[in-house]
């Protein structure tokens, strides 16, 4: 069992739209290419080019078909990485304290020295979010790229998680939870901001975005009416020439 | 319990040595990229902010580049072919050596008849050099892959409004309110289709997704249009038909900027009949309201009148609008009619022509901006109408394409929602109208230069290319009444053309960056044999293959010389305002490539080894009058060469001191001024000629100013298509150009001036009663093509592909989880997983395109999963139709450009169970692989 902080000062994490992921897959990516190279150990790919290749991941995007009584099939894309629980049974279930948040800004880490690979941790995390890494035998999980966000050597506006500054349609949002000014809380609050399974008690950071609703209709008299009706502007009689000729002396 | 613990992190960590900024290859979005360099290897790469294109962001495929620089797949050497062709042996030689065998197939072939060489490039962006270095080899035979893609939605666009989507224009992301994206391959320029749909999300913009499967953006629309498979042209003239009959049409801007009251000759029997009443010099007429007179549709000051009509030489000629009332007013037009056929609701379907109507309308956006048109009339404001729609291969890979794509830009139109304020946008260095582009060329002359640039727009039966027997021209048959405005080529039938030696029998077949033994051609199996076929004397029936690649691909392995392209972090490239550029709506821009890493292996960049070779061959331009060599590889090339005096492949920092826009001597600091600005340059539009540029005086002026017109280009847009008239009269007998007598009917309905849908063709040749299914392809956002490798990463995310199979199939045929279907269809038969999904059209099947590969490919072990699982759809498709009965083999492509009709094809479906060995059917011998196998892990990032 290790330690959570009493209280964190900030809640730094992610606000994910699903309204707008298209499921590109770009923050996946691009979160293994910074984060191979920096933060701990590399994230590895055993059987790289075999029949079936394990990789390391701290971002994946699940794609869910949502099917519901009258309306039409959805497809919605479910990027999922560590939500940086306030209560987080990951850390608390670590035998050796390599697991660990930290007190100013909420961060869920592994200490990757005192980490022996039990995977206790990925057993308690009720999102699958956290992989242990086939070659090093070391846990990996999403630093809400703690080596980028702070770090002096980047232009400042590039201080953001990878995956939120490579996000193409602009799904991913960085900020802090524990302002209600933030960027973040207020997207949140304005959009109906979800947190994930809160039944679990884990009181996650991130939130999700839900996406709007469709205008899609299943059949005829389903209609949700958003402009009104056409109606012929051509007299039956007159004819489109009739129109026409009107019209035209009016431009 | 250990207590709360937290260790002191190093949260400044540096992050590389150094960042070199260059343009992305993954996929030809064409993006600035950031690559970090530390210790002289690649360490992360991320987009660049100040890049035009993408402004930071970056997809999947950018973030992979590290797996697709440092790839097991990379060729190491030129190679000669030692086995038999599709075995893949080879063996390394040098690149004199590789020269040499080259220039002694070439050599002969240019200076007797040089049709016997057949070039087809890929999707490489550098179809500038690529078609220059052809033309001046003197074949007719070159084409780069526009046949098999979307040359049915640019060349529609060009006919029709002097431009298309992509690098052509774009949706005005900031303005516009309303957003129809039909049949879009998620891969195709994707990262600015990305951002735009973030933008309108932010706006509160509508998104209305038109596609059959509702992944990707259609995941993300507001509303979603299950349509059926083709039948996109016939909901298109539907949205039009209520658009006319509630007078919901832009009467100003028709009247100003289209051909809508252009005068039409109505008698049938005259041999004018369908063309543009014109007076002696040659301009069509129009009535003017003021006199009742036909006066030139350019005169200054007149009024257009469209509802009269004009009795000359006995014969009434009626304005282009009155054409289009009575054709789309017609009954058969109306939702009730189109409905059922393609699968949307009659309420769907007048819902939107109202939504569309009424953002169009009521919601228009005025912009205090002056501006003055090119008669002189000056306008206070700009007013703009906020609808905007994006299409590509989903409604273009039909065999009704063209017109379906016409239909498309006609609905726009008739809108005025093209190059207004929230409409769609042109790109410089369109907008440009077809009079603005060549016609195609195919005059042969041993040992000299084509008479002509290769591709380009007919403008009547005279610009075929057909020899003086009528035979065609050119290899692929393009350009021929069989589908005469193929302005891309037909590179899918290249092959099996040449196979079969019709029109004739080439010699060297030599293509770049195109995988056409695999899934880049249909009839992947049969092609394959074509490739090996051998004739009677044991020599092959496709003499010599010369290929380029960097990769081993699939193609590598029938080649018999290999010239191994770099990789392309390693290689100069332009992306040029000649070719494809990558200019925003209010920007003229290009960029480049540079080799932010040396290669490591014997490798070149495809182009500069063309220019090499052009310059052994002693090709014009290539060479001094000495006979040494003009240019010594591509980027001197680049920097030095110029297509028009002052005019050259890059238009930024010209002239000698390096402040040239567009116009100005080569400079010999020209590549480091692009490096020093970030790998681009961008030459800002002035605002008051940022929309109505094909009219607006300021713009036409700028875009002389900068070289991308010699003189102003106005024009107005093509709702009818005149030149498409002159090919249906003379498939009625007028003229002195005559087709083939089998072909006249299909020319009577093909060619109609105004948009028309049709049928798929193999729908009505097949039994739909046997094969009630439609099958499709597209590419995940994730991956491109096959044209690079399969990427370590990204073979994670797409390495399978099943069949997704729509839940209403699924229930009828009883798919449960596991089980294998086996899909046939007129021609040829998969066996494959299954997966059921319900966002899909009822009647529809799917898979990812290029997913499955041949086993011994792209350095994979046999076993990968994409060879053994994977599939390729390409099985089920013939490039030639079902048997009509009629003793000809037509072809499966649009009869107006010859565009593959991919997304045409009809199947079956039966379940088959489980299949315990879980292997796909075919399957093929692997092919040895040149460059060994690929490492068993990886675990990128150890070194720094």
């Amino acid at each position: 069992m290790t330690a959570l902080p009493a209280k964190t000062a900030k809640k730094l994490g992610l606000a994910i739209d699903l309204d707008t992921c298209v499921g590109c897959h770009a923050c996946v990516i691009n979160c293994k290419e910074w984060n191979t190279s920096n933060y701990g150990v590399p994230l590895s790919d055993v059987n790289a080019y075999g029949a079936a290749p394990v990789g390391t991941f701290l971002n994946r995007v699940h794609t869910f078909e949502a099917k519901s009584e009258g309306c039409n099939a959805q497809t919605v894309h479910f990027p999922k990485s560590c939500l940086h629980c306030e209560d987080a049974p990951c850390v608390t279930v670590c035998p050796t304290g390599a697991s660990y948040k930290r007190s100013e800004d909420g961060i869920v880490l592994v200490n990757e020295d005192k980490c022996m690979g039990c995977g206790l941790c990925a057993w308690a995390c009720p999102y699958g979010a956290r992989e242990l890494d086939q070659l090093a035998g070391v846990m990996k999980k999403c630093t809400l790229c703690i080596d980028r966000i702070y770090n002096e050597n980047i232009p400042e506006i590039d201080r953001v998680p990878a995956c939120v500054r490579t996000c193409p349609a602009g799904a991913r949002h960085f900020g802090d939870f524990a302002d209600p000014d933030s960027n973040v809380s207020k997207l949140s609050a304005e959009r109906g901001g979800i947190a994930l399974m809160e039944a679990q008690g884990t009181r996650p950071v991130n939130r999700y975005l839900p996406p709007r609703p469709k205008t899609d209709i299943t059949g005829e008299g389903k209609i949700a009416v958003s402009a009104p009706a056409l109606a012929p502007g051509i007299p039956e009689p007159g004819g489109f020439l009739g129109w026409l000729d009107k019209a035209l002396e009016k431009l | 319990m250990p207590a709360f613990d937290q260790p002191a992190l190093d949260t400044s960590p540096k992050v590389s040595d150094e960042i070199r900024k260059t343009t992305c290859y993954m996929c030809a979005c064409r993006c600035g990229i950031n690559v970090h360099m530390q210790n002289g290897k690649v360490k992360y790469i991320e987009g660049n902010r100040d890049h035009p294109v993408n402004k930071g962001v970056l997809c999947a495929k950018g973030s992979a580049g590290i797996m697709q620089h440092y790839a097991p797949s990379r060729l190491k050497a030129p190679m000669k072919r030692v086995g038999e062709r599709g075995e893949g042996k080879f063996e390394e030689i040098t690149w004199d050596e590789a020269f040499g065998i080259a220039e002694s197939w070439l050599r002969p072939i240019r200076e007797t008849n040089p049709e016997k060489l057949a070039f087809f490039t890929g999707r490489d962006q550098s179809q500038s050099l690529t078609s220059w270095w052809a033309q001046a080899f003197g074949t007719p035979n070159y084409a780069a892959h526009g046949g098999f893609c979307s040359v049915n939605m640019a060349a529609a666009g060009i006919y029709t409004m002097g431009g298309a989507f992509w690098e052509f224009g774009a949706p005005d992301w900031e303005r516009s309110k309303l957003f129809m994206i039909f049949g879009v391959a998620e891969d195709h320029d994707s990262n600015p289709i990305k951002i735009g749909i973030g933008k309108l999300k932010a706006n509160g913009a509508k998104i209305i997704g038109v596609n059959p499967i509702r992944t990707g953006y259609n995941a993300v629309a507001d509303e979603w249009v299950g349509i059926t498979p083709g039948t996109d042209g016939l909901f298109i003239l539907a949205l039009i038909h209520e658009l006319f009959k509630a007078g919901k049409i832009d009467l100003d801007y028709l009247s100003r900027y289209t051909n809508a009251p252009f005068l039409v000759n109505g008698d049938e029997k005259s041999p004018e009949h369908g063309l543009f009443l014109r007076d002696g010099d040659g301009k069509p007429q129009v009535l003017d309201r003021a006199t009742g007179k036909p006066v030139a549709f350019d005169k200054k000051g007149i009024k257009a009148d469209m509802a009269g009509t004009w009795r000359h030489a006995g014969a009434t000629h009626r304005p282009v609008l009155q054409l289009m009332a009575e054709k789309y007013l017609s009954p058969d037009h109306a939702p009730e009619k189109v409905a059922e056929t393609c699968g949307i609701a009659v309420d769907q379907i007048k819902r939107i022509a109202a939504e569309l109507a009424h953002v169009a309308f009521e919601e228009e956006i005025v912009i205090d901006q002056p501006w003055t048109d090119w008669k002189g009339e000056k306008h206070a404001q700009m007013i703009g109408r906020p609808v905007t729609f994006h299409a590509m291969r989903g409604i273009s890979a039909h065999s009704n394409g063209f017109q379906t794509c016409r239909a498309l830009h006609v609905l726009q139109i008739l809108l005025g929602s093209v190059e207004v304020p929230g409409g769609f946008r042109f790109k410089p260095p369109y907008p440009k109208p077809v009079e603005a582009h060549p016609k195609p060329h195919a005059g042969v002359n041993p040992g000299a230069a084509l008479n002509g640039p290769h591709l380009g727009f007919v403008r009547g039966p005279e610009d075929l290319l057909l020899k003086e027997d009528g035979s065609p021209s050119r290899i692929d048959k393009a350009f021929t009444w069989e589908n005469p405005m193929s302005s891309h080529g037909l590179m899918h039938m290249v092959i099996s053309n040449a196979h079969a030696g019709d029109p004739y029998k080439i010699d060297t077949l030599f293509m770049y960056m195109a995988n056409m033994s695999w899934n880049s051609s249909m009839n992947t199996g049969e092609v394959m044999k074509m490739l090996t076929d051998k004739d009677a004397s044991g020599d092959y029936v496709i003499p010599r293959i010369i290929y380029s690649d960097a990769y081993s691909s699939e193609m590598v392995a029938f080649a018999d010389l290999i010239l191994p392209d770099t990789t392309y972090l390693e290689r100069h490239d332009c992306i040029s305002l000649l070719d494809r550029p990558i200019c925003e709506a209010d920007a003229a821009a290009d960029s480049i490539r540079w080799p932010v890493v040396e290669p490591d292996r014997d490798v070149r960049g495809f182009q500069s080894a063309l220019i090499q070779l052009g310059s052994r061959l002693g090709l014009p331009g290539m060479v001094n009058k000495d006979g040494s060599a003009k240019f010594a590889d591509y980027a001197d090339y680049i920097q030095n060469h110029e297509r028009r005096p002052g005019v050259g492949p890059l238009a930024g920092f010209r002239g000698p001191d390096g402040t040239g826009k567009g116009r100005g001597a080569p400079n010999p600091n020209q590549i480091q001024a692009y490096i020093d600005n970030g790998g681009f340059w961008v030459d800002h539009i002035p605002e008051g000629s940022a929309f109505f540029k094909p009219w607006n005086a300021d713009y036409q002026d700028w875009a002389v100013s900068r070289g991308i017109y010699d003189a102003p280009q106005p024009y107005v847009f093509s709702l009818y298509v005149e030149t498409m008239q002159k090919f249906r009269l003379a498939a009625e007998g007028h003229g002195d150009h005559q087709p083939p007598e089998h072909l006249r009917e299909q020319l009577k309905t093909a060619m109609d001036p105004l948009p028309v849908w049709w049928p798929p063709f193999e729908g009505t040749l097949v039994d739909t009663a046997e094969y009630p299914y439609h099958a499709l392809t597209q590419r995940p956002m994730a991956m491109y093509h096959s044209w690079g490798t399969q990427n370590a990463w990204l073979r994670q995310l797409h390495g399978a592909n099943p069949l997704f199979v729509s839940g209403e199939i699924s229930e009828s045929h009883g798919f449960k989880p596991g089980d294998w279907a086996r899909v046939t269809s007129h021609h040829g038969e998969i066996t494959v997983p299954v997966v059921r999904m319900d966002a899909l059209n009822g009647k529809t099947m799917w898979t990812w395109n290029a997913i499955g590969k041949r086993a011994g490919a792209w350095a994979l072990q046999e076993d990968a999963i994409e060879a053994k699982r994977g599939f390729l759809m390409n099985y089920l498709i013939n490039e030639l139709l079902p048997e009509r009965g009629d003793g000809m083999r037509w072809s499966n492509s649009d009869p107006i450009t010859g565009q593959a009709a991919w997304f045409d094809l009809r199947v079956k479906i039966a379940n088959i169970g489980p299949k315990p060995d879980g292997i796909s059917l075919p399957q093929h011998l692997a092919q040895q692989s040149p460059v060994g196998k690929g490492p068993k892990n990886v675990a990128y990032g150890e070194d720094f």
